[in-house]
């Protein structure tokens, strides 16, 4: 259709099929197309296995879907940041002990400091405990990147002696209790029963919203390209992108908008509302949970980060060659030392969604956290040699590794089995890239 | 100051160093690694309109005086001074303040990003919000590579996809950008075939008309003799000696690499050895 005479004199095209045309018009990443395969397959399999092995599979329910962007939430949020940590040829091994000591901290202050202080149940003791938290997660990550940036200790060893040290101080913050319940604001933040989603409306409302910013991000792309006369996307990759980006929103907002509060969950809201129950029972929309909207607004930001900043385009920068970004005027060691800190920050977001979650503090929350992490993040094509990675593909890598978790569990499988069974997906995703990749070069 | 720019080439020796104050002024510059001095009390200048080669074996200390000028190590010991002013200069973006640019013989770039984010690495364009102006870039790019490597089409892919002369190409596109006065080339054509390097040495004479001071390090004398003024040559971390090309011949300089033994051309350094 639309073709800029430029393009077509790239030689390249003349013996393109239709699938690569297609794609280096649309600049669909095929990396991603693997992962949202990979994803189909999954839920698709889980569904049939249960099917076959119960009668009825319910994985492909808005219930379960539903719960596992849930439990996907604060595993999704730290991937954001290992992307960048990762693609920046460093580690982080302390995020799982770095979110037990951040919710142990939080837990603490609003048991025994802010919940005396202020009276328990005060409205202010949530916002303040999240903001101590996010502080101190902060304070931690930036301590763990001077040590690596400027007293050039290995981020290996930095973040190792951290997954002991944070494990050890949560424990000691807490003497080994459990710390609960969590203030009632606060619990909304993980998802749970009542309050802590936002409802169909709201939920539709955002989705409109993403739509609309799909269309302008397009055409601002497309205005900003004609400026400079360079040449622009064919009109129909357009509209296949902005297609899809709709697709999914809405499919999103109906999936999340069709999982209704059980019968007298819903019986209990309308009693204190006072809203009539009709016949055939009240059906209350749950929509978009708080800790997904959470990841969500987490995953955007992160992205925008990456990819629009000059902060982002360091850290790639870095990641492909620490030495010509150092040569280039790029001061590598605040970079370093600014990643970490904001590694810090998400972990303490994420012990903000699994505390409340489990409306507990305890030394033992994010056990292993930090290599689910890990996985997922590698699992969504991101490099540890560094310089590649993107936040969507590594957020995709915890929904896989969440949905194999969820699947395995729906069907009774053995704790055992279902860790051999993700350690081996792993690797055998890594594989399958190491594949990909050197078909690609 | 004002007729520097049609210096003839029959001045001699010492109208260039009295009549003319250097851009770049290296004095007594030393740097050891491990007890090895790499640079030992080398100082060296450089002039307005001027390409300075350097020569020397591998090892001799060239790249290492050089990359104390760009900012990319540390001397130990001597001072550099810019027009004249003394200069500190402790890392590579104190250096590219004072306009000293440098096309590295490893080409630092950053292989996974595009032509574009390598040209503007470090000084990134940025809209209004302060996010990065993407589009402006890659217009610069096109308009700086346009008239570096007409056929240049791949603005899009990271550089590793590129070839050698294309990444060369980038390379030079980011020094020459940014309004360099001092432009430093590390063996810029090491990786080029012989029509990129032509394409090469016109540029290195088009900059030089421009008034840019250019230290040319290069293993090939023959280059080397072609495009630069005078030539310095160094031996175990020490300058030899420094010579006008037309005062002496291609093999009193291999004598001075090899050997160096000064010829009466030059003007001897620390490093020459005595007879």
């Amino acid at each position: 259709m639309i073709q800029s005479p430029e393009k077509r004199s790239e030689p390249a095209l003349v013996q393109e099929g239709m699938i690569t045309r297609f794609l280096r018009a649309t600049e669909i990443d095929t990396r991603l197309l693997g992962m949202i395969g990979a994803l189909v397959l999954i839920w698709v399999g889980f569904q049939i296995a249960g099917d076959l092995r119960n009668g009825n599979g319910v994985f492909l329910t808005p219930r379960n879907l539903w719960i596992l962007l849930v439990q996907t939430a604060s595993i999704a949020v730290m991937t954001t940041g290992m992307v960048m940590i990762i693609v920046m040829r460093h580690i982080d091994l302390s995020v799982g002990s770095l979110l037990a000591f951040v919710a142990v901290v939080m837990g603490y202050s609003q048991v025994y400091i802010l919940g005396p202080w202020l009276g328990v149940g005060h409205p202010a003791i949530w916002i303040l405990s999240v903001i101590i938290g996010l502080c101190t997660g902060a304070l931690i990550g930036a301590f763990h990147g001077y040590l690596i940036s400027y007293a050039g200790i290995p981020s290996f060893i930095v973040t190792l002696g951290g997954l002991i040290v944070w494990r050890g101080a949560a424990w000691a913050v807490i003497r080994g209790e459990t710390v609960a319940p969590m203030d009632e604001r606060f619990e909304l933040m993980g998802g749970g029963p009542f309050y802590s989603s936002i409802g169909a409306t709201a939920t539709w409302i955002i989705g409109v919203l993403i739509c609309v910013l799909i269309l302008l991000g397009i055409r601002s792309g497309r205005s900003a390209r004609n400026k400079f006369r360079f040449p622009q996307r064919p009109i129909w990759a357009e509209a296949f992108l902005v297609a899809m980006g709709f697709a999914l929103t809405i499919g999103t907002v109906l999936l999340v908008n069709s999982y209704y509060f059980p019968p007298k969950l819903a019986a209990d809201y309308a009693a204190l509302h006072n809203i009539p129950i009709p016949e055939g029972g009240l059906l209350i929309s749950r929509g978009l949970a708080i800790p997904v909207l959470i990841a969500a607004v987490v995953g955007l930001g992160m992205t925008f980060i990456a990819t629009r900043t000059q902060f982002g385009r360091y850290i790639y920068a870095i990641g492909g060659n620490p030495e010509a970004a150092e040569l280039a005027g790029v001061n590598t060691r605040k970079i370093t030392l600014l990643m970490f800190t904001l590694m810090g920050v998400l972990a303490a977001v994420s012990a903000c969604i699994s505390s409340a979650r489990l409306n507990a503090a305890s030394n033992a929350l994010g056990l292993f956290d930090e290599l689910y992490v890990i996985a997922a993040t590698v699992i969504g094509g991101t490099s540890l040699a560094g310089g590649v990675g993107t936040i969507y593909g590594a957020m995709l890598g915890a929904l896989v590794m969440q949905s194999l978790q969820s699947g395995m569990t729906l069907l009774n499988f053995d704790s055992a089995f279902k860790d051999m069974a993700v350690g081996s997906v792993l690797v055998f995703a890594v594989w399958l890239d190491q594949i990909y990749r050197r078909r690609a070069n | 100051m004002s007729d520097h720019h049609h210096a003839s080439s029959s001045a001699t020796v010492t109208a260039f160093s009295a009549g003319r104050k250097p851009i770049v002024e290296m004095r007594d510059i030393s740097i050891a690694f491990g007890g090895i001095k790499a640079v030992d009390h080398a100082s060296l200048e450089l002039y307005e309109g001027e390409v300075v080669g350097l020569l020397g074996h591998n090892g001799a200390g060239k790249s290492t005086l050089i990359k104390i000028l760009s900012g990319a190590y540390q001397r130990d010991h001597g001072d550099i001074y810019i027009r004249g002013e003394k200069a500190s200069i402790d890392n590579p973006r104190d250096a590219k303040r004072y306009g000293i640019e440098t096309i590295y013989q490893t080409l630092a770039l950053a292989d996974n990003v595009d032509a574009a984010a390598n040209l503007f690495l470090g000084r990134e364009l940025k809209t209004k919000w302060g996010t990065l102006d993407d589009v402006a870039m890659e217009a610069a790019t096109r308009e700086v590579m346009g008239r570096l490597n007409p056929n240049f089409r791949r603005f899009k892919e990271p550089v590793k996809k590129l070839s050698g002369g294309q990444r060369q190409s980038v390379a030079i596109a980011r020094a020459i950008h940014f309004n360099a006065n001092i432009l430093i080339m590390d063996e810029p054509t090491a990786a080029l075939g012989p029509q990129e390097t032509q394409q090469v040495s016109d540029l290195t004479l088009e900059l030089k008309k421009q008034g840019i001071g250019i230290f040319l390090i290069s293993h090939d004398i023959h280059d080397v003799f072609e495009l630069s003024d005078r030539v310095a040559v160094m031996k175990n971390g020490r300058i030899v000696g420094t010579a006008r090309v037309q005062d002496v011949t291609k093999d009193e300089v291999l004598g001075m690499i090899i050997l160096g033994k000064c010829p009466p051309g030059a003007i001897p350094g620390p490093g020459a050895l005595n007879d």
